[in-house]
């Protein structure tokens, strides 16, 4: 194995099923190339897909414009949430303070848009400038009588699952608003799900098969007044839990909601996703739907997978992820098709989840926490992997390496959520796996000629 | 219409801005720093600026962008990132083994006020930096400016840090280059090159940023300035710089420090701007142009003419960068088409408002910095439509709206290829742009002809 720094040694681990402890929820190490981002990019991936809201971004103009339109988040109606708005601090402002500024950004953006409410994120800057922001925000509520609500989101307040925490924060003050339009009696909320490619609409079409009513989705397809009667609904289905755990823990405290976490990718855990919320109302009409659906669903796509699977058995893959419980659901997924995970890891997993991933993998899997760069593309190299399945920093890591890549965050253009997206994530494997590209890659060649 | 809400209407704003034509300094300074052989770009801030600069890098250049964070931490913002950036530069050179680090600030640490001269200084003495390596910064708060103000602090710290007048002239001349892609730096110099002159051009990433697949991972990709070099440009007999507000700076202070004598001029984009830069390599050097430059020239004069009935009278709007703006307004205007608006956001200042008048003409709208975003932008263009938008990625939910062809330049662009690789400097470049310019043109002409006129040939 390569030189590990020191400091990150309790971050890899190849698994050996023993009691090893991997280390996480650390903040990266000083100077290292990690693939994780801040507490502000948190917050703002998870609020983004709320369509009808108005999202301003309150700093200077960095953090409006790497986050400008670009998680595929789709709105079936308003799209506000696509534009980019930022108070642009400059150094005046960052001298004197930019309370005034916000005030008058918030006043003329509500007054054009006529936005449903308004999230405003705190950035770095804020943070060390002492803006009141929560003055302004109760201010400009009491003007416009629209909830504003501050996000606290200084991006050096701690990690991407602080942003987390710091949306939830300003999702919960959103819910409890709503009680008097009519809840049906077998409802749930979707949280961690954010409509990218339209995942969300796959997953609710689930649902009203099976008899269930969706109140609200968190944050997929988002609105504001469906947030507002979340806690009406009688359970919490908690997708992306890195994410959105809290938010179902708050909303349990106060309402008495419980919730469950699931996945909804690969045949296994979308299944039992489906299945625990039928178990959860217990009424056999609802049971027999769901295996009705389960049924059919599942035999109009094996036959699909079988094919996949007859020219993807054997290869090897590395998976390199945000949230673990993504991670959990590949690794499964990629045993339908006969593939092997060599090397799996994520920027946000915690001690339990760790312990899970341990207890799928096969023996000699090297699980990783927080990696960067130069670890993975040893570890692909190392184990002859085949396809990487990552983000944006991650993709032409790949690529240069000579291997397949398959897109698992935000920059996915297909569903991959439900059984429908599990043929796509098996037809997206496939067709960069046996791309002819590849023929020209000397990974390949060297292969090819059975030095590995 | 995903822009439903933009109204023809341009209201005064105070406080904010929609829909931005520019991003922050940092990014501008690691692109810069990438063009520095085997340097790792540092992000003295916190996690998330550097994760968020290297996506937007990435996107763009389809290439692993490498760089490294201080991973500011809330007592990291309390009691100053010193201890952040000396931990960052121990495991730095543990663990990457780069020649250099390039460190540049951000609103966060500015904010802080971490003096990085001293720091840099303390990290020397303490010897954490291993023998024959180096570290050095540049001062980017996001606050001011925008990304191509970052790029030329950066640039210009190059200069600061390692330029050196040793007496001993060489016959050799500096260029540098405004925030442009690295085809178009490789274009430059392969031009230089064939005017026969002796030159170091920094920053330069191309090789860096545009690496070929050689089924490995290249922390530091060939490419790029060595330190050597840009020491020796202190000992370089002139400067030429390319673009003003990106490349100025840099030149100006290669004069202050080490005697260089300079000339900023414009990019080399189209006919003019071209033949400027030729032209004052050919005096600083002592040197003909080729014939074979010549010959390239020809060719883009010659399908300028072809065409030119295709690109006269036709009206564009441009929004990006300054430099690339005043070197493309004016090779549109020798091509007939009448500019209506140039926006950036980056605050270029009056000169650059006066630059556009010249060659574009009094009636032109001009607008930078403050409020001067894509939303100020669409505004325009409702106003009056033209025929072409000339803009980076984010200009195409304008184009979409207002069904105007988009011609992509400028940063960023994440949703074409080709920029990384086929440039749009000098003549072969301008032979380029103009294929886009009339392929747009003509593609529209064909889509909305009736079918008695639809043409076969053009």
């Amino acid at each position: 194995m390569i030189d590990l720094i020191e400091a990150r040694k309790n971050q890899v681990y190849v698994n050996k099923k023993d009691s090893f402890n991997i280390e996480c929820d650390k903040k990266s190490v000083a100077g290292s190339v990690s693939q994780r981002a801040c507490v502000f990019c948190g917050s703002r991936v998870v609020l983004y897909p709320i369509a009808d809201a108005l999202h301003l971004i309150h700093g200077p103009i960095g953090c409006a414009a790497y986050t400008w339109d670009i998680r595929g988040a789709l709105s079936s109606g308003p799209e506000l949430h696509r534009m980019s708005f930022c108070t642009d601090l400059r150094e005046n402002d960052v001298i004197y303070g930019g309370e005034k500024k916000l005030y008058n950004a918030l006043i003329s953006l509500i007054e054009k848009y006529n936005p449903k409410a308004a999230f405003i994120y705190s950035t770095c800057i804020v943070g060390l400038i002492g803006d009141d922001i929560n003055a302004v925000c109760r201010r400009v509520s009491s003007e416009k009588n629209i909830p504003v609500i501050p996000v606290h989101s200084e991006g050096f307040k701690g990690t991407k699952k602080d942003g987390y925490r710091a949306a939830c924060e300003a999702l919960f003050t959103l819910t409890g608003f709503d009680n008097e339009s009519e809840v049906p009696k077998h409802s749930i909320n979707i949280l961690g799900d954010f409509n990218l490619a339209g995942e969300s609409w796959i997953i609710k079409n689930y649902y009203k098969e099976m008899g269930i009513d969706v109140v609200s989705c968190l944050t997929g397809d988002g609105r504001i007044d469906e947030i507002k009667k979340a806690h009406r609904a009688s359970l919490n289905v908690v997708q992306c839990s890195g994410s959105m755990t809290f938010l179902a823990k708050l909303m349990k405290e106060k309402y008495g909601i419980p919730f469950i976490r699931v996945s909804y990718f690969g045949i296994e855990d979308l299944s039992e996703a489906l299945y625990e919320v039928a178990r959860f109302f217990n009424e056999k009409e609802i049971i027999d739907k769901t295996s009705e659906l389960v049924g059919r669903e599942l035999s109009a796509i094996y036959p699909e997978i079988i094919k996949f699977r007859s020219k993807l058995e054997g290869k090897k893959a590395a998976i390199y992820v945000g949230g673990s419980f993504k991670a959990f659901s590949l690794v499964k997924a990629l045993r339908h098709l006969g593939m092997k995970t060599e090397v799996v890891g994520s920027q946000t997993g915690s001690k339990d989840d760790y312990d899970y991933l341990k207890e799928i993998c096969d023996e000699g899997t090297i699980i990783v926490d927080d990696t960067n760069p130069l670890e993975l593309s040893h570890f692909i190299e190392e184990r002859g992997v085949d396809l990487l399945i990552g983000g944006v920093k991650e993709r032409p890591i790949a690529y240069k390496l000579g291997i397949a890549f398959c897109d698992h965050n935000h920059e996915r253009k297909i569903p991959l959520a439900g059984f429908e997206g599990m043929v796509n994530f098996c037809r997206e494997v496939y067709s960069s796996v046996l791309s002819p590209v590849w023929k020209y890659s000397p990974a390949y060649r060297k292969r090819k000629g059975g030095i590995v | 219409m995903l822009l439903r809400h933009t109204t023809d209407k341009v209201a005064e704003r105070s406080a904010l801005t929609i829909n931005p034509a520019k991003t922050c300094q940092p990014v501008g300074a690691m692109y810069a720093a990438l063009g520095i052989n085997k340097c790792l770009p540092h992000s003295h801030g916190s996690q998330g600026c550097c994760a968020y600069h290297r996506s937007s890098l990435t996107r763009h250049f389809k290439d692993p962008i490498m760089a490294t964070t201080s991973s500011f931490t809330e007592g990291a913002s309390v009691f100053g990132g010193q201890a952040n950036i000396l931990e960052a530069i121990t495991n730095i050179f543990a663990l990457y083994d780069p020649e250099i680090i390039a460190v540049h600030t951000t609103c966060l640490s500015e904010t802080i006020g971490d003096d990085l001269n001293q720091i840099i200084k303390k990290a020397y003495q303490e010897g954490k930096i291993p023998k024959g390596k180096k570290v050095f910064y540049a001062s980017t708060p996001s606050f001011k400016g925008s990304h191509v103000t970052g790029y030329s602090n950066m640039t210009t710290g190059m200069v600061q840090y390692f330029s050196e007048n040793t007496g001993k002239p060489l016959k050799q001349i500096n260029l540098i280059p405004s925030f442009i892609e690295p085809s178009d730096m490789a274009e430059i110099k392969r031009m230089t090159s064939e005017m026969g002159v002796k030159f170091v051009m920094f920053p330069d990433t191309s090789g860096v940023v545009n690496s070929p697949m050689d089924g490995k991972f290249h922390m530091y990709p060939k490419g790029g300035t060595t330190i050597e070099q840009i020491k020796s440009a202190g000992d370089s007999s002139f400067t030429l710089a390319l673009g003003r507000v990106g490349a100025m700076s840099a030149a100006k202070l290669l004069d202050t420090k080490c005697k260089v004598p300079c000339e900023i001029l414009d990019l080399p984009i189209g006919v003019r701007g071209t033949d400027n830069f030729l032209d004052n390599l050919r005096k600083v050097a002592g040197v003909h142009v080729p014939d074979s430059l010549m010959m390239e020239r020809g060719q883009l004069v010659d399908v300028m003419t072809d065409m030119s009935q295709y690109t006269y009278n036709k009206t564009a709007a441009l929004v990006g960068d300054p430099d690339i703006l005043v070197s493309t307004a004016e090779f549109l205007v020798d091509l007939g088409i009448k500019i209506l608006y140039v926006v950036s956001g980056t605050p270029a200042g009056p000169k650059f408002e006066r630059r556009i008048k010249e060659i574009a003409g009094e009636d032109v709208k001009v607008k930078t910095g403050a409020n001067a975003d894509m939303f100020y932008f669409h505004q325009l263009i409702k106003g009056n439509k033209p025929d072409l938008i000339f803009g980076n990625t984010y200009a195409k939910y304008i184009a979409r709206d207002e069904d105007i062809p988009l011609i992509r330049i400028g940063f960023p662009i994440y949703d074409r290829v080709g920029h990384q690789y086929m440039p749009i400097m000098g003549y072969k470049g301008g032979l380029r742009l103009l294929e886009k310019i009339l392929s747009a043109v003509m593609d529209r002409q064909d889509r909305d002809a009736p079918e008695e006129r639809y043409e076969l040939v053009m």
